[in-house]
């Protein structure tokens, strides 16, 4: 077994692990990178069937590629879709000019929360990732959420020997990471290795290309000239520039995305 | 100063493989020794850290009117800078020359002890900090002793601070004395002791001019000495059921293979129905060739050649290589739980991906881990570690942890919570019930279910208790012909009996009594297993006596209590003694001289006062009928209608 081996039969273990014990789950596809590897590992994990519905928070803000990637690859690969968003505040005209970090708190957040409560979801696997973020290298790939789906930091169930924890009380529930142990460079080689199909935002176009993808407000593109997956790689080994650093809302303060993630952002 | 030179030196031919797994590291130690200024170091020396974090970093100290710290480079989150305390564990990637590596920071703080051995659990070797000028602590000979249990192996001990003590070489083959013999009374050789000052750089990535006197390697340079964890291939087939899938015409059995490996023709052995069939496929999905054998480490789903039944929990392995199969487990835990662990506490043991209702029999000694010492105790607070003796409900198969780790540790759950880790000393031999040692409970060939549809009910205990004369016997005795005469396989074991043969060489004390139950219970429970029904006739008084046979297999175990009262009982006085032991020609008479413990929740009380004998015997067959008798639907099943 190579460490891609390694990783992929991990991420399958956890996949299984999170379908086998909980009740109701349900996998986020934000179309970014990770979440289309992490979908490929679940018709890996499930020989061919993505056994739980795929819920997509859309902001209404999304670059317009993406949202075409996605409705395409859904029918392709008959993926249960559910498109859920923030009403009430899209509504209310909400956008990074009411300032990033709420913007992202309304639409992402709360819209997740709001889709999470609508279908009694008790566990919602992300493909975050530890060499994402520092607050992020903190998580538990079995990450229990309370009833506000906030994210306690300081008091963190133990997690050993591939025992998760899957039992947890009524009202409250979990987010489960698969991708946790992988880093940028590990899902891209994994990528071309598998041949996953990505948005084309990822591959250099005059100079720039998307490294991270988000909302198209607060999502910059990089300097680079790495238009195929093998430049990408390349281009990985050799940056010390960070992944996500196109992302504006991280920078709104020194703890902006901490506080982010502990209010429930992903 | 310093770079990745030496790194450079030992290895110069290696380059970095691109497919090598990185080595998981794990940092532990007292609080404020250091262990985050010396990641924050070695990041920086392999040069491993974003563009723009330190000046970001220095920036925020300036801002806040407080000195640079490299610890600052790890403690991302805001509670920990405020704090200035490593509260949880965070993985960190960095590379040398000789391989990739992710460094898992643990916390040093007592209360944070889950983090640490959450970080600690999944690392290859370790590195201790110690402080040159504090010497070795509480945590530093705790940290050590876990990493021992977790079954750690390679340790890098850093004597950090060496600045503060002016690299003194006395002060560190003081401290180094001091931890080398803590490490070596706990069966642990550390690798290497090596002089630092992580503030400084000093022997992080190379040797440093400050400490000529010190000839081994930097602190990179011992971590590229350690060997890499071995897939556990060489070890005996060990395959734990995770699912059992149905999606499409194929009904894949998926899991991951713990340990050995397994191809398709093979003959699995499930643990514990002991049922065996052929591996037929090793399912694959997408672009994947499909594979006739798979290994240590991955996840694979496979069909069977017959529709055996299986379900997550069983562990599969090969013939006449099975893990032991025991109700109890002998283990050494580390308990992390709020409040104490206590004998005679249920909890949920997760091993693999079977889980288990145990019970603590008994723990037999908690251990200081400042000076080991055994301790006896009743309970075990919360960061310590004991030898915890667990009875299980079902058997439990398992490994001892020196045979094959996967399958020789578990963790409990209590509540919501995974409030400890253990890991398998040995099956136990408990003095009292079990001087065989290396007894291995060998599955059979027949089980339960087969038995239960051949004979049409299923087998199990009716465990009658009441006083003396209260009717256990008549009752016991023609209840056994009625369901003779209707076909059951049924038997009846009855005191009296029993003292003649079996238990002839026990008296009525207490101890005797006891033994006397013990030793029917298990009878009992083998005719039970055989799948009979066994109605047991026995005053049986004492509480914990009954509670240890239903201990036995709490699923066969069906307590009826015969409630007559003691007047009733003295009434009809059938053998005339209770005017014995009322003139005081028995001691230890139940009910007259001996206490007699009513069950607080039987299955079934029989009320026999005001009752005939046959209306008592008409309500333990209704009970009887109800709870052994096979449904149409299993028994439909049962012959694979």
């Amino acid at each position: 077994m190579n460490d891609l081996d390694a990783l992929e039969s991990q991420s399958i273990y956890i996949l299984r692990e999170a379908f086998n014990r909980l009740d109701k789950i349900a996998m986020l596809w934000s179309i970014g990178k990770d979440s289309n590897v992490m979908l490929w590992l679940a018709r890996k994990a499930f020989f061919g069937h993505v056994p739980f519905p795929v819920l997509h928070v859309d902001t209404k803000h999304k670059i317009p590629e993406m949202i075409e990637f996605r409705d395409r690859v859904a029918k392709e690969w008959n993926l249960p879709l559910i498109v859920g968003e923030n009403t009430e505040a899209l509504a209310a005209g909400m956008g990074p000019h009411n300032g990033r970090v709420e913007c992202c708190t309304a639409l992402k957040t709360e819209g997740l929360k709001a889709l999470l409560a609508s279908h009694g979801f008790t566990g919602v696997i992300a493909g975050i990732r530890r060499d994402e973020e520092g607050t992020r290298a903190k998580e538990r790939v079995f990450s229990p959420r309370n009833q506000s789906a906030e994210w306690d930091f300081k008091d963190q169930p133990p997690e050993f020997w591939d025992q998760f924890k899957t039992d947890f009380a009524p009202g409250t529930h979990l987010r489960i990471h698969p991708l946790l142990a992988w880093s940028e460079l590990d899902v891209w080689r994994y990528i071309e290795r598998e041949n996953i199909p990505m948005v084309d935002l990822y591959f250099a176009k005059n100079g720039r290309r998307y490294r991270s993808l988000g909302c198209a407000p607060c999502t910059g593109s990089v300097a680079s000239t790495a238009s195929t997956v093998a430049e990408i790689i390349e281009e990985l080994e050799t940056t010390k520039i960070s992944e996500r650093s196109g992302r504006a809302q991280d920078k709104e303060s020194e703890d902006a995305f901490e506080r982010l993630r502990a209010g429930g952002y992903m | 100063m310093s770079n990745t030179a030496t790194a450079l030196k030992m290895s110069p031919e290696v380059s970095v493989p691109h497919n090598a797994s990185p080595m998981k590291i794990v940092v532990v130690g007292h609080v404020d020794h250091g262990k985050s200024t010396l990641v924050g170091r070695i990041l920086n020396e392999t040069d491993a850290l974003p563009e723009g974090k330190v000046e970001y970093l220095k920036e925020v100290c300036d801002k806040r009117g407080m000195p640079f710290e490299w610890a600052f480079v790890m403690d991302a989150l805001q509670a920990e800078r405020d704090q200035g305390i490593t509260i949880d564990t965070a993985q960190i990637r960095f590379r040398t020359e000789a391989r990739p590596y992710v460094i898992i920071d643990a916390p040093g703080h007592k209360e944070f002890l889950k983090n640490m051995v959450s970080g600690a659990a999944s690392a290859e070797a370790a590195v201790l900090v110690i402080d040159a000028h504090e010497g070795v602590q509480e945590q530093s000979r705790r940290h050590g002793y876990l990493l021992h249990l977790l079954g750690l192996r390679q340790i890098a001990v850093a004597v950090n601070k060496m600045d503060l003590v002016d690299f003194s070489e006395t002060r560190f083959e003081e401290v180094k004395a001091e931890i080398v013999a803590y490490l070596n009374s706990i069966g642990v050789e550390p690798t290497y002791v090596i002089p630092v000052a992580a503030r400084s750089g000093a022997n992080i990535a190379a040797n440093a001019a400050e400490t000529p006197w010190y000839k081994g390697p930097s602190v990179l340079g011992a971590l590229d000495r350690f060997e890499p964890a071995k897939p556990a291939t060489d070890l005996a087939l060990r395959f734990p059921v995770q699912d059992v899938y149905k999606f499409d015409e194929r009904r894949i059995i998926a899991g991951r293979i713990e340990s050995g490996r397994l191809k398709v023709g093979d003959t699995l052995v499930f643990s514990p129905s002991g049922k065996m069939a052929k591996i037929a496929t090793i399912e694959t999905w997408g672009n994947s060739l499909a594979s006739v054998s798979a290994g240590a480490g991955q996840s694979v789903g496979i069909t069977l050649d017959e529709q055996i039944f299986v379900e997550r929990g069983n562990v599969a392995s090969l013939e006449h290589h099975v893990p032991h199969q025991s109700h109890d487990l002998k283990a050494r835990v580390f308990w992390l739980g709020r409040g104490p662990l206590k004998v005679g506490s249920r909890y949920k043991l997760k091993l693999a991906t079977a889980e288990h209702v145990v019970e603590v029999t008994k723990i037999e000694r908690v251990i200081d881990v400042e000076d080991l010492a055994n301790h006896q105790g009743t309970e075990v607070a919360r960061n310590a570690v004991a030898e915890v003796v667990f009875r299980g409900k079902s058997p439990i198969a398992h490994d001892s942890f020196v045979d094959n780790p996967r399958l020789g540790r578990f963790v409990l759950v209590e509540g919501y919570d995974i409030v400890g880790g253990g890991v398998i000393a040995e099956t136990p031999t408990d003095e009292a019930r079990n001087r065989s040692t290396h007894v291995t409970e060998v599955p059979h060939k027949v089980d339960a279910e087969t038995r239960s549809i051949a004979n049409g009910h299923r087998g199990g205990v009716v465990w009658l208790t009441g006083l003396s004369g209260a009717g256990k016997s008549t009752i016991a005795m023609e209840a056994e012909r009625q369901l003779f005469l209707k076909g059951w396989q049924v038997t009846v074991l009855d005191g009296d009996n029993v003292r003649t043969g079996l238990c002839g060489d026990l008296g009525f004390s207490d101890a005797d009594r006891a033994e006397n139950i013990r030793r029917v219970g298990e009878v009992a429970h083998l005719f039970a297993e055989a799948g009979m029904v066994v109605v047991t006739s026995f005053i049986s008084p004492f509480r914990t006596d009954r509670e240890k046979v239903r201990a036995i297999n709490p699923d066969a175990f069906h307590e009826v209590h015969v409630a007559t009262s003691l007047d009733e009982c003295e009434r009809r006085d059938p053998k005339g003694l209770y005017k014995k032991a009322r003139a005081g020609e028995i001691s230890y008479f139940t009910g007259v001289s001996s206490a007699y413990e009513a069950p607080a929740l039987p299955e079934l009380a029989l009320v026999t006062e005001g009752k005939s004998v046959d209306e008592s015997v008409a309500d333990l067959l209704r009970y009887i009928e109800n709870s052994f008798s096979l449904s149409a639907r299993e028994q439909a099943n049962g012959w694979g209608l």
